[in-house]
This record gives structure tokens, C-alpha cells and sequence, in this order.
């Protein structure tokens, strides 16, 4: 289907290209040369100049007709071939008869495998029909449902009892042999958002990958992460105080990443450019944008354990003043466990981040540290155990330090649904103790592009 | 002292460069599956480098989109993948990072092997996840039938032979060779498995239907409920009286699931348990695609004898 398509949709273009201009050629004809009067004999050979391209158009219009139509029909019948499978050339045991001809069995079958894009259907679809196209082209859609349940005491930051926290719309396809797009629209009790939505550009030189549009900044694990994605119900204290809530650095900007050769271990360079106007940043005026820099490096330690270390460092302009800034550095660490012969029994996962902050204000500059750490272990097939420990200052007054610890539990009923429980105790900065139980429903429908290892 | 290792760390970068120098002489393969490997390889000879990336005793639907996949992905000149969504869950993320326009799907260093082959279990009713992990587009296990490893060969001869032009003569002939030691091989696996013809077995998952079109046998039944959904204790009492019933004294297991389950039908119904291979690389000893089906042939037929026939 999808050659057919791609030749369709090219042919449109190059058909109007040469209908518009077969069809302005006659007009400029029809119109007289600006001095009508003073040169009627130019003004014939003018005409008779115009007449001749036109017929010369007209005819290549013709010999384009006439190819595309001999290219359609080709396409036509091969696509009836390719939804039968490659008859079997002849494969006796007598030695030496299938020879030389590379691909003879294949073109005599004329089944060369057609350019499959990645979302194409492959069972034959009809042919014909604006509709079927449509749904050919269609991205793949998926919604994420996201419903909390919270049950317990906090004053401190009271979360509703029930909530439809989340639908997460994704729309996701390849735009053309250069690029993707993906959209990730978040509606929730606040209202719809963009929550990401960019082009990835996958065919650029020089081993760069670049995004363009509305991004989740790549400052270090969490902060990429979307909420579905979390092995937590909430998120960790430090990305509430330092990086301006839950949302985190999320904003639009530019990022450009390079993979960096070495023989020893992955390691990859991100820059990254933002409006500024995400989490602690406040970008006043134009040129206020935030910056970005991200090192990873990666390892794989055995063929089923593996080791992930990145450094992240941002900066922008932060509300306090006119030129005041907020800096973030973060390192974060991951070890990741998953046996390949038992790989949907048993996983591990333990991750660390810690972040610094630095918050220029008129007068003084507030220092903040905050940390998580947290371990996640599939102990069956469905069932998932953790643990986190937090412990964040916040970004706007160091000496309020909110701290404590959360187990969860989590079951699959399938990979596309997920029940958690979390216990979660936190001792706020302001001597308040909560302790409090959160359930959270998961749940996916439609086709949900893979995750970012 | 420092000197020295510094000399060290330039010399190892050196022989790596050089090592990279040398690989690029070859067409850089890397293949989703080690099947899929084993098959360019035969044809490719050491005019390819050829890796995969899932290895052959681990589940292909759950392999890890792990960075250093990217690496090998940023280098490769084609990518050979299983399709019909068996990669659906890694690939793709993988592929946009590899930062390699070369293997991008859509161009000529990718190449989708299941469009040549013959695909089975193509769902014709509406599709939803309540028939669990289906895959709509037909069942990915397709290389389990040695026609189908044939023809993914072919698909790859002509797309080496696109690649490396002035190779195209040594791919062929490599292509005739392997085509010939596969034809003797169907011959031999066909007459191992002639006495067997309807037997009836019992399989984890889905993943034999090409095999057992291809060897004769009938698959009346799985011990998984539905697709990628592990088994309930109500789903295996109706298999085990199933099984009673019919006299099925065979199952399949994948190395990669938990056999716990099928111990207990084998205990409950007299039947023999196989861990049979779904894939090269599975074990140690077969490394190429045609031990494959000469290891899962010998052990099938071995477990009919000791079960007593049909």
C-alpha cells in the first residue's frame, strides 16, 4: 500500500505543477504585449512564442500522464502480488540449479519488499478510497489513563481523595524519510496542555539528532520521564522544590545531541536551548532564554545488568528580580538489572538523583540540595516491589528541609494496565508529618510508541 | 608510569580505529533477532559484519532498548528486523536515536523480512486487546518454517547485492549454496517427522505455527490463555482435560518462560515437557539456522518415541 500511496501523493503535486502552468500559459496568450499598438508585429511573434510553449507543455504533460499511469498500473499488480506470499522458486536437491541471478526468484515474483513505514498495516488493505488512505496515514493514537486515589493525612500538600488525574493523548508517526513527530496532549483537572509535542530529525549529518518544540527538558532521569512512566504514584520531593513542581522543566525550545565515539562506553552530549519560562525559570524579555547541558554515559556491565550515569546543568532567569538567575545542577546514577533468559520474571532497577540549586535573588544567592533515591524489583511475573527515600531543601529558603520515605506495590494484570499502592510518610520543613496512603490506576489503550531506554 | 598508560590508552584507541577501519570494508548488519543473523550470514559470508541484537534465549517481544543497541545501530549500513510488530516495543526508539539515516525505515538499509515470507494467524474479525497481545498483523514466529527462512534469505541476497553491487555475483552463490543445504535439510527433518504426521501437541505460546505447518503437527491448544497473558489455574484444568481427551502427550515450552505450569500438565497428563528453540542461539550448540531445526526436530521426534507414539 505504501508505494502506491507515496507515488499518489507525489504524482498530485506534479500534475498541479504542470496544470496550473498549462493553464496560466493560455492566459498570458489571451493577454495583449503592454504596447499593443506600437508593435503588432511583436507582439504576434509573442504569441505565436507563448503558443509553442504551451503546446510544448501540454505534450509533456501527456508523456507524464502516460509514465505515471504505466507506474500506477505496475504498482497496482504488484500489489496485488505482495499479498500472497513469495511463490517458492525452484529449490530441487539437485545441486547447481538455482543460480547466479541475484534476486531472480524475487523480481520474477516481482515482490522486492516494498518500503514498510513503521505504523503500516501489513495485512492488504482495500484499495481506493480517500478513507482507507486516511487511515493508512493516521498516526498511531493512544490515550494513558491516570487515576489517583489518596486516603490518609497531609496539610501540607492535600491531594484529592479520587481524581482522574490524567488522559494522556499520544499521537505519534513519521512525517517524512527525514523526521518524526510525537504529541503528547495532557488533559487533566487544570485543563488540556501540551505536554510534549516535537519533531525529531533522524537523518541529519554528522551523528546529530536534533528536537524541535515543546520538550521535556533532558535534565537528568525523572524530569524525562512522563507521569505514566514513573515507577512512583507521585513524584520525588526534589523535583517539586527544585525544579518548580510537578510539571518539572518542561518548556519549548531546541535540542540538539551527539554521540560521542569511544570504545570504551555509550556516551552522548545534549545542548538545549528554552523559552524559559519552565519550573524556577522566568524568562522578562526575549533573549532570557534558559540553557541546557547533559552528559550520559553508559555501560552494559554483564548481558543483563548495565550502569547509566548522566550530569545535567541549566540556567535561566529565575522571578526574584530583572537579571536575577537560577542555576540547577544534577548527577544521576542508575543500575538496571534484567536477566535475558527470565526477562518478564525478573528486573531491578535502582536509580539516585541529586540536584543543587542556586538561586540568585536581589540581594543573596539561596543554595538548595535535594536527593532521591529509589529501587524497584519485579519479584513475579505481574508484581513489582519499591522503596524510595526523599529528602529535598526548597530552592526559595534552604533552611526548610522536607524529607521521608515511600514503599509501593505494584501489579500488572497486563502490559497495558497497572494497579500501585504506595505508602508514603513525609516530615515537612514546617514540622508536619504526613503519613498517607496513594493508589493509582494505569491504564493504556491504542498503540503507545515504546519508551526511551 | 602515567607515560606508559597513556602510550597504552593511545595504542588501544589505535587498534580500535583500525578495527573500525577493517569492519567498514564489510556491509555493517545488525539484525533484531539472532535468526535473522544466522541467515545473513550464510548469505553474506565475510563480505558482511553481522550482529544481532536480541540473542536467542531471550524473548523477542521484551528485549531492552538499552544505549548500547544505539551504538551498533549508529554504525550499521542495514538493518534487518522480523517485523510484523514482534520489535514494536524497542526498535522504534532505538531507530530514531541511532542518528543513522541509512537504516531509517522506508530506505534501502532497511529491510523488513517479513514481507517476502508467508504469515499465519492473520486476524480477519475486529481485533482488541481482550484476545490479549494479538498481533494484528500476523504471527511474527514466521522463520520457524525453513520456506520462510528461504525466502527472508532471498530478500536478503537481493538487498546485499543492492548494497555491495560488485559483491552481487558472491551473494548469489553463497544464496545457491545455502538454498541447497536447506533443501536437504527439509528433506531430512520432513522424513523424521513422516511417521508423525496430525500429531498433536500442546505449546506456551504462539510461537509454532509456521513450525507446525511446515512439520505436519496439529497445535490444539496453549497454555497461555491468550497471547502474552500468563496461565490461570482454570485455563490449565480446561487444556489438561483437553489434552486427556485428545491424547496429546507433547509440549512445547520457549526457553525464555517459566515451566513450572507446564511441568505440572506433563505431571497431570503423562506428557512429555520440551524446551524447544524457538531460535538460533538458543543454546550453545546451534549456531546456525539449519542446527536449528536439526536440534528441535531430534529432540521432537526423541520425546514422540518416549511417549509412546502419537
Amino acid at each position: 500500500m505504501a508505494p502506491f500511496s507515496v507515488v499518489n501523493a507525489r504524482l498530485i503535486p506534479s500534475c498541479a505543477v504542470v496544470l496550473v502552468l498549462a493553464a496560466a500559459a493560455p492566459l498570458g496568450a489571451q493577454t495583449p504585449p503592454v504596447p499593443p499598438v506600437s508593435a503588432p508585429q511583436q507582439a504576434a511573434a509573442a504569441d505565436a512564442a507563448v503558443r509553442e510553449e504551451v503546446a510544448r507543455l501540454r505534450e509533456e504533460f501527456e508523456r507524464i500522464r502516460e509514465s505515471y499511469g504505466a507506474r500506477l498500473a505496475a504498482l497496482e499488480a504488484r500489489l496485488g502480488a505482495t499479498s500472497e506470499p513469495a511463490p517458492m522458486p525452484a529449490t530441487p536437491p539437485a545441486p547447481g540449479v538455482s543460480t547466479a541471478t541475484p534476486g531472480a526468484g524475487l523480481d520474477a515474483a516481482g515482490t522486492s519488499p516494498p518500503a514498510p513505514a513503521v505504523s503500516e498495516s501489513a495485512t492488504p488493505m482495500p484499495t481506493g478510497g480517500a478513507s482507507a488512505l486516511s487511515k493508512i496515514f493516521n498516526p498511531d493514537i493512544a490515550v494513558v489513563g491516570n487515576f489517583l486515589g489518596a486516603a490518609g493525612r497531609n496539610a501540607v500538600e492535600p491531594a484529592p481523595a479520587l481524581e482522574m488525574h490524567e488522559a494522556e493523548v499520544s499521537l505519534q508517526a513519521i512525517v517524512d524519510p527525514y523526521a518524526r513527530a510525537d504529541f503528547f496532549l495532557a488533559a487533566s483537572p487544570e485543563g488540556l496542555e501540551i505536554e510534549e509535542g516535537f519533531l525529531t530529525l533522524t537523518s541529519l549529518p554528522g551523528g546529530l539528532l536534533a528536537k524541535v518544540g515543546k520538550l521535556k527538558q533532558q535534565f537528568g532521569k525523572v524530569n524525562t520521564l512522563h507521569a505514566h512512566a514513573l515507577p512512583w504514584v507521585d513524584a520525588p520531593l526534589v523535583v517539586k522544590n527544585l525544579l518548580g513542581g510537578e510539571e518539572g522543566l518542561n518548556d519549548s525550545g531546541v535540542s540538539v545531541s551527539r554521540l560521542i565515539p569511544n570504545p570504551l562506553v555509550f556516551l552522548e552530549a545534549t545542548g538545549e536551548v528554552y523559552q524559559g519560562t519552565a519550573g524556577p525559570f522566568q524568562a522578562q524579555d526575549r533573549s532570557d532564554v534558559s540553557w541546557l547541558g547533559r552528559l550520559r554515559g553508559y555501560r552494559d556491565l554483564t548481558e543483563g545488568t548495565n550502569l547509566d550515569l548522566g550530569a545535567s546543568f541549566t540556567r535561566g532567569h529565575n522571578d526574584a528580580g530583572p537579571s536575577t538567575r537560577t542555576r540547577l545542577f544534577g548527577i544521576d546514577a542508575t543500575v538496571r538489572y534484567r536477566p535475558l533468559r527470565r526477562a518478564s520474571y525478573r528486573r531491578f532497577l535502582g536509580r539516585t538523583e541529586l540536584m543543587w540549586s542556586r538561586r540568585g535573588e536581589s540581594d543573596r544567592d539561596v543554595s538548595a540540595f535535594g536527593m532521591y533515591a529509589s529501587g524497584e524489583y519485579q519479584f513475579a511475573r505481574r508484581w513489582f516491589g519499591g522503596l524510595r527515600y526523599d529528602r529535598s531543601q526548597r530552592a526559595q529558603d534552604s533552611s526548610l528541609t522536607d524529607s521521608g520515605p515511600s514503599f509501593l506495590l505494584t501489579y500488572w494484570p497486563s502490559e497495558f494496565s497497572q494497579m500501585r499502592a504506595q505508602y508514603r510518610r513525609t516530615r515537612y520543613g514546617e514540622q508536619v508529618t504526613s503519613n498517607e496512603l496513594l493508589f493509582q490506576f494505569l491504564f493504556s489503550i491504542g498503540a503507545h510508541g515504546g519508551h526511551t531506554f | 608510569m602515567k607515560a606508559r598508560q597513556g602510550l597504552r590508552v593511545t595504542i588501544a584507541c589505535a587498534v580500535a580505529l583500525l578495527g573500525a577501519a577493517r569492519a567498514d570494508a564489510a556491509v555493517n548488519v545488525v539484525t533484531s533477532t539472532q535468526d535473522l543473523a544466522a541467515i545473513v550470514k550464510e548469505v553474506g559470508g565475510d563480505k558482511v559484519a553481522v550482529e544481532s541484537l536480541a540473542r536467542g534465549y531471550q524473548d523477542p517481544h521484551f528485549v531492552e532498548a538499552k544505549p548500547s543497541f544505539i551504538l551498533r545501530l549508529s554504525r550499521a549500513d542495514l538493518l534487518v528486523a522480523v517485523g510484523r510488530e514482534l520489535e514494536i516495543g524497542w526498535l522504534p526508539p532505538l531507530l530514531t536515536q541511532s542518528r543513522n539515516a541509512r537504516i531509517q525505515p522506508g530506505g534501502r538499509g532497511y529491510l523488513d523480512a517479513s514481507q517476502t515470507a508467508e504469515i499465519l494467524d492473520i486476524p480477519t474479525g475486529p481485533v482488541t486487546r481482550a484476545m490479549g497481545d494479538v498481533h494484528p498483523q500476523g504471527n511474527p514466529h514466521f522463520w520457524l518454517d525453513p520456506r520462510n527462512g528461504r525466502r527472508i534469505a532471498q530478500a536478503v541476497q537481493a538487498r546485499l547485492s543492492e548494497i555491495s553491487p560488485a559483491d552481487a555475483a558472491y551473494f548469489a552463490a553463497r544464496y545457491a549454496d545455502f538454498d541447497k543445504r536447506l533443501a536437504a535439510g527439509e528433506q531430512r527433518w520432513k522424513a523424521a517427522m513422516a511417521p508423525y504426521q496430525g500429531l498433536k501437541v500442546v505449546t506456551y505460546h504462539r510461537s509454532w505455527t509456521n513450525f507446525a505447518k511446515a512439520f505436519g503437527i496439529d497445535v490444539i491448544g496453549f497454555v497461555e490463555p491468550k497471547p502474552g497473558i500468563p496461565p490461570s489455574p482454570a485455563h490449565t484444568l480446561r487444556l489438561e482435560e483437553e489434552m486427556k481427551r485428545q491424547g496429546v502427550k507433547i509440549v512445547l515450552v520457549e526457553p525464555y518462560f517459566d515451566a513450572k505450569t507446564p511441568k505440572a500438565i506433563g505431571r497431570d497428563t503423562g506428557a512429555e515437557v520440551l524446551v524447544m528453540l524457538p531460535s538460533v542461539g538458543g543454546v550453545n550448540e546451534v549456531k546456525d539456522y539449519i542446527q536449528l531445526f536439526d536440534y528441535d526436530i531430534n529432540l521432537l521426534v526423541a520425546a514422540i518415541r518416549k511417549s509412546g507414539g502419537r
